[in-house]
Parts: structure tokens; C-alpha cells; sequence
């Protein structure tokens, strides 16, 4: 997985509570059995205004202008920002890979669902937490002034603002350390494979029932 | 000192280490699979050179693409070849690895969350996981059951332990009974209704009180399916004698002597009396009524004899703008009868409601009454091979054909509409699913969540009725 430390980026205001999965990455795209390219289709049924299908060209395909991302002010951008409930709905980690593959890094918000914001760790992208009345500050200066950029710092755990405001965040220690080396959690679960298959083995014998698949 | 809630139990029973910063190794008993989100998780224990931990804690099975028109063909009737090619996928990741599989043609196959509880390879204290939110399902048994992420697919494949945090403690409690012709997807619409879509964000949530006691395993299975609807991954309800009477004597179920000694743990598997909660909220039974959804977000419900919301009596701004453009997005007016609310589709299916007892209360309605004439399609997806078995040896499927409506194959059909089974742009469906996101049944579609009695009596009437009023 790619390391986060320090990540500075043009940021993308998404005026929108309960965004749900469905509407990160329609269920079209699930079908796929890869990990990437699902970056044009993010947010496909807002950034087009026809229906999308997996295998298109979508060079071609009418664009939605309202749409924030299609807005030539907030091109580039690598830092979303959201309301409240980010991520709600399915557990498609294809949420995070789409997010990912489009160029974003980070996304800040009041709060995100839980399978979502747990995804976002694996995959290198940065889920912040931030006070609503904070987030609503940054959504009338990122409107406000083109080319708002916001640098958001995970050793620090801090969002710092183009007037050099600073705001400090919360990422619980486990998530901060993969995301800071880049590790594979698999990787570090399998050092304690020992703990677990002892844990395995005293559980074989309190609980048999629940070992060995029925027919 | 205070006791522990179900949740605490579950949780230090399957502590595998508790680390220095604050999360901990859960050990996974079960895992399910299907085809969506399991093909990235094998080709990365290929590419990383794993092997699965622990085979027989697997069970897989195709559900979110496949037809549910004629099986006769198998995975060849699948005419789209890119929905095909992921259900080969997973049958050739199970028999690489030698999972057990449900494939498309065995007469287990069916939804993943139908088929666990069905098979008894869910029970009682498990914990369960499913890269699917719906995993909530198996809460119903007492289960400490959530939906993961692809990532954490291939982690409990490669080491049967997830990294997990301690999440809080939420019991919702529905006091009394319900009424009759009210259902378990009214309770649970009603709940999330009143604590919104992030109610239950960062807690595991206990359904409890009399009207949830009083429920058939179905019914629980309904309400706690929903849970993530109101933001909470989990979802239970403490173990009874409805709980272990329902697990008996399944395929996966123990027998013998391993049953006693499984049956004298599950009936440990409730809240103490003095257990805490980080947050407790309370409905009355009786005053539920049936539950029609007008929007698009599962909070977005009214009782059937309501009517759709004005935004402009909403003074959060932002509030008034969701409502707004989900009335737009819907086709609905400001203060609109729900009652007359037109409707094209029927669904009835899903994980949320497409098990034995549901399709036994649609069939209540529609028995000796015809579909109504403006409906271009009222289809009815059992959730399993046996679910469908079982019905038709309940001369269900019969009710069903005279009256009107499809009998189709099992499978998640028109809940997601990954397969054929879609909704048209701008049409309105009455759907026994979970979720009325927009475009969740087909681009430009407008679902209304509602139980199956619901769904049957908008099947007769063409629009939206209480279902009271067609039950003597
Ligand atoms: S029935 Fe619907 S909600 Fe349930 S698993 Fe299938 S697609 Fe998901």
C-alpha cells in the first residue's frame, strides 16, 4: 500500500449529505475483477447525464457541468470535501478504489459510515474528521477562493488552511501506523500467527460445534 | 460493577490479542462469500503467495448476478459476459482453494444471508463476516455479524482475525406488540426513520423488547439486515428459545452431545439486567404503523396514511435542499397522499425480506385477487433453492402465478439490479429491499421500501394501500 505522511492538494467542495456508495461507483462497475480503473466512473451517475457502462469510452459521454468535479475551477483536485454520513450504504470497497483511482487522497468530512471509512485505510486514502462548523468554514473559503489548496498532515494530524489556520484531527494509532509505513495489515496480523492459532486450538476444544462444515 | 451487553460478550469471547494501541485481533468463525466483492481478495492471497487459514470456515455462493429466469442452462444462461465471467471467477477461487460452494445450479444456492441461517452455518455466538453490509442478517442469532470490505476479505481468508476497535453500545427497544398487519420491516423502517441513517454510526446496536422478542427468527433477521440503514455495521438480538429452535437440526447445526453443550453457551448470549448502554432509544409497538418510504435515503419514511414531506417547512437548509432534490429526484409533490403514489414494478425479494414467512404474507394478500392492471411487472425472488422448494410445496408459488405476479429464481435481482431485473428511468417500484438510493434498482428508478403484505396489497391496488385494510 502507498505510504501517507503529508499530502497538499487542490480541494473539490461536494455540497451533499448521506453520500452514499451507489452513487460513488455504480453497481455496473462492480462486475469488474480488478482493483483499478474504476477512476472514470467515480461519481457516475452525477458526472454524466447518460447511464454508464463498464467498457466505455467515457472521453465521450455528456457531461453534467453542475457537477463540482466537472467544473474546470476544481480539475486536479486531490482533496474532497464532504458532509455528513460519507460513505453510506454498501460495503464496495470499489468506493476507495474508484476515490483512489480518480486522483483523491484525502476526504474530509464531518463523518463517514464505518465499513467506509474503514476501507479508505487500505488503500492509501485519508478519511478526516473534522468538526461540522469546521467543515462548514472550509466549504465558504474553498468556494469562495479558486485554487484553494488544503495540506493535511498525518504525522501531525493536522488540516492546515491556505491562511495558515490549523485544525488537529483523530486517527486511532493501528490505521495511523499502516497508513504512515505503507504497511500490509496482513503482513503484521501474520507476525501473531502463533497467538492465533492458540487462540484457534483452545476454541476447537470449548466450542467443537463450530469447527468443521456440515453436509 | 456493571454487566456486559451481548456485544461485550461476543467481543471478549473472540479476543485473539489485545494490542498496546487500542485495537485488538477478533478471530472470524465464519465467513461467507459470493461473487462481487471476493475476486480481488483471492488474487491478492495469489499474488502475496497465502494460502486461506482456515477452509471450512468459508462458505460461498453466487447471488448478485445471477438470472433468476431459467437455471436450466447454469452459469451459460448468464447472458451478460461480463456478470458471467465474475461467477466463474468465484467457482474457480473456490475450487482452487477448495471452499465449499453453493454453485448455480445447486438447489442451496441462493442469497448469502438466506443461505447462512438456512444451513445452520450461522449460529448462535459466531462471530460472522461477508464482504456485504447486509451481514447484519446474521445478528439475529446472537451473532457478532458485519459487512467488510474487499481488503478484509483477503485478511480473514489469510489469517481468520480482523483488526477491529471496540465500537460503543446501542440498544433500540420496541415496547409492546406490534399490530396486526404491522411487520418487522415496519418496525425497523419506524426506527430508522426516527434515529436517521447515521443513528447508529460507531455502535453496535441490541434490537430488544417485547414486540422485538416476540418475533419469529425471520422477522429478526428483517430488522437486523436494516441496521446498516441506520449506519450501525452491527446488528442483535439475544438468544431464546425462538433462536435455538430455530437452528436445530440443520445441515450445519451440532448434534448429539456437541448440541447440548452449544445450546448451554447460546442461552448465556443476552445483555445482563445491569448491563450498560452508551445510548438506549424507545418506540411503542403499538404505535407503529405500516411503513412506506417516499425518498431516497432509508430515514425518508412515512406511515401509510401520511404523505410526503413539505421542504419548505424545513428550516435546516441544508436538510431542505436533500428533501428537495429527493422529491425531485423521485417525482413526488410537496405534501403528495402516500396512498397516491402510482406504481409500475412490484418486488418482492431481497435479503431483507425473501425468506418462507414473508412469502407466506404476501400470499395472505393476494390469495384470490388479481394483480392490478397498471402494473407493467410484479415479480417475487425467493431467497433460496429451498426457500423455493418450500414454497411450492406450499402451493405459494400457485397464489402468486393466478394472481398475477412472476415466480422467479432465486438471487438479489431487482434489490441491486446487477442482473437483468431492472427498473426503467422514472418508474416507481413498491419493494420489499433495503435500499431506495437513487438508482439502486436501475438508473433514473424510484423505489419504495415496504414490507411484503405492503408490496402485495400495491401489487392489487396498483398503488400504495394499508394492507390492514385487506386483511379480515
Ligand atoms: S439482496 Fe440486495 S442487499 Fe441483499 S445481498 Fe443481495 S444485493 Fe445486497
Amino acid at each position: 500500500m502507498r505510504a501517507f505522511t503529508q499530502h497538499k492538494g487542490l480541494v473539490a467542495p461536494m455540497d451533499r449529505s448521506n453520500v452514499d456508495t451507489d452513487l460513488i461507483i455504480p453497481k455496473q462497475f462492480l462486475k469488474s475483477i480488478k482493483r483499478t480503473g474504476f477512476g472514470p466512473n467515480l461519481f457516475d451517475p452525477l458526472r454524466y447525464l447518460d447511464e454508464g457502462q463498464p467498457g466505455q469510452d467515457s472521453s465521450q459521454r455528456p457531461l453534467n457541468t453542475d457537477f463540482v468535479l466537472n467544473q474546470k475551477r476544481y480539475s486536479g483536485a486531490s482533496v474532497l470535501l464532504a458532509r455528513t454520513n460519507f460513505g453510506c450504504g454498501s460495503s464496495r470497497e470499489h468506493a476507495p478504489w474508484a476515490l483512489e483511482d480518480f486522483g483523491f487522497r484525502v476526504i474530509v468530512a464531518p463523518s463517514f459510515a464505518d465499513i467506509f471509512y474503514n476501507n479508505c485505510f487500505k488503500n492509501g486514502l485519508l478519511p478526516v474528521v473534522l468538526d461540522e462548523k469546521i467543515v462548514d468554514q472550509l466549504f465558504i473559503e474553498a468556494e469562495a477562493s479558486e485554487g484553494y489548496e488544503l495540506t493535511v498532515d498525518l504525522e501531525a494530524n493536522t488540516v492546515i488552511t491556505p491562511s495558515g489556520e490549523s485544525f488537529s484531527f483523530d486517527v486511532d494509532g493501528f490505521r495511523r501506523h499502516c497508513l504512515l509505513n505503507g504497511l500490509d495489515d496482513i503482513g503484521v496480523t501474520l507476525e501473531d500467527a502463533d497467538v492465533i492459532q492458540h487462540y484457534e486450538d483452545a476454541r476447537r476444544k470449548t466450542a467443537p460445534w463450530l469447527f468443521g462444515a456440515g453436509q | 460493577m456493571a454487566g456486559k451487553t451481548l456485544y461485550d460478550k461476543l467481543w471478549d469471547d473472540h479476543l485473539v490479542k489485545q494490542r498496546d494501541d487500542g485495537s485488538a485481533l477478533i478471530y472470524i468463525d465464519r465467513h461467507l462469500l459470493h461473487e462481487v466483492t471476493s475476486p480481488q481478495a483471492f488474487e491478492g492471497l495469489r499474488l502475496a503467495n497465502r494460502k486461506p487459514w482456515r477452509i471450512d470456515a468459508n462458505l460461498a455462493t453466487p447471488d448478485h448476478n445471477v438470472p433468476t429466469t431459467d437455471r436450466t442452462m447454469g452459469i451459460d444462461g448468464i447472458v451478460d459476459p461480463v456478470s458471467r465471467i465474475q461467477v466463474e471467477t468465484l467457482d474457480s477461487n473456490c475450487d482452487e482453494f477448495g471452499i465449499l460452494e453453493f454453485k448455480i445450479k445447486d438447489q442451496r444456492q441462493g442469497i448469502v444471508h438466506v443461505i447462512g441461517p438456512e444451513q445452520g452455518a450461522t449460529l448462535p455466538g459466531m462471530t460472522i463476516v461477508c464482504g456485504d453490509s447486509h451481514t447484519s442478517t446474521h445478528g439475529a442469532f446472537g451473532c457478532l455479524a458485519h459487512g467488510i470490505g474487499t481488503s478484509e476479505v483477503e485478511h480473514v481468508l489469510a489469517t481468520q482475525c480482523l483488526v477491529q476497535q471496540k465500537i460503543k453500545n446501542m440498544l433500540v427497544k420496541v415496547n409492546g406488540q406490534l399490530g396486526k398487519g404491522v411487520t418487522a420491516k415496519d418496525a425497523v423502517l419506524a426506527i430508522i426513520g426516527k434515529i436517521g441513517t447515521a443513528g447508529g454510526s460507531g455502535h453496535a446496536i441490541e434490537f430488544g423488547g417485547e414486540a422485538i422478542q416476540s418475533l419469529s427468527m425471520e422477522g429478526r433477521m428483517t430488522v437486523c439486515n436494516m441496521a446498516i440503514e441506520a449506519g450501525a455495521r452491527v446488528g442483535m438480538v439475544a438468544v431464546d428459545g425462538t433462536t435455538i429452535d430455530y437452528v436445530k437440526g440443520r445441515p450445519f447445526s451440532p448434534k448429539g452431545e456437541a448440541w447440548n453443550a452449544a445450546v448451554a453457551h447460546w442461552r448465556t448470549l443476552h445483555s445482563d439486567p445491569s448491563a450498560e448502554f452508551d445510548k438506549v432509544v424507545e418506540l411503542e409497538g403499538a404505535d407503529i404503523q405500516p411503513q412506506v418510504s417516499w425518498g431516497t435515503s432509508p430515514e425518508m419514511v412515512a406511515n401509510v396514511a401520511g404523505q410526503v414531506p413539505d421542504p419548505a417547512k424545513e428550516t435546516d437548509l441544508i436538510k431542505r435542499e436533500g428533501l428537495e432534490r429527493a422529491l425531485k429526484y423521485m417525482g413526488l409533490l410537496p405534501n403528495q397522499l402516500i396512498t397516491d403514489i402510482k406504481l409500475d414494478r412490484i418486488f418482492i425479494g431481497s435479503c431483507t425480506n425473501s425468506r418462507i414467512e414473508d412469502l407466506r404474507k404476501a400470499a395472505l394478500v393476494v390469495k384470490g385477487r388479481k394483480v392490478a392492471g397498471s402494473l407493467k411487472q410484479a415479480m417475487v425472488v425467493p431467497g433460496s433453492g429451498l426457500v423455493k422448494l418450500q414454497a411450492e410445496a406450499e402451493g405459494l408459488d400457485k397464489i402468486f402465478l393466478e394472481a398475477g405476479l412472476e415466480w422467479r429464481d432465486p438471487g438479489c435481482s431487482m434489490c441491486l439490479a446487477m442482473n437483468a431485473d431492472k427498473l426503467g428511468q422514472g418508474e416507481h417500484c413498491a419493494s420489499t429491499s433495503n435500499r431506495n438510493f437513487e438508482g439502486r434498482q436501475g438508473f433514473g428508478g424510484r423505489t419504495h421500501l415496504v414490507s411484503p403484505a405492503m408490496a402485495a396489497a400495491a401489487a392489487i391496488a396498483g398503488h400504495f394501500v394499508d394492507v390492514r385494510e385487506m386483511l379480515n
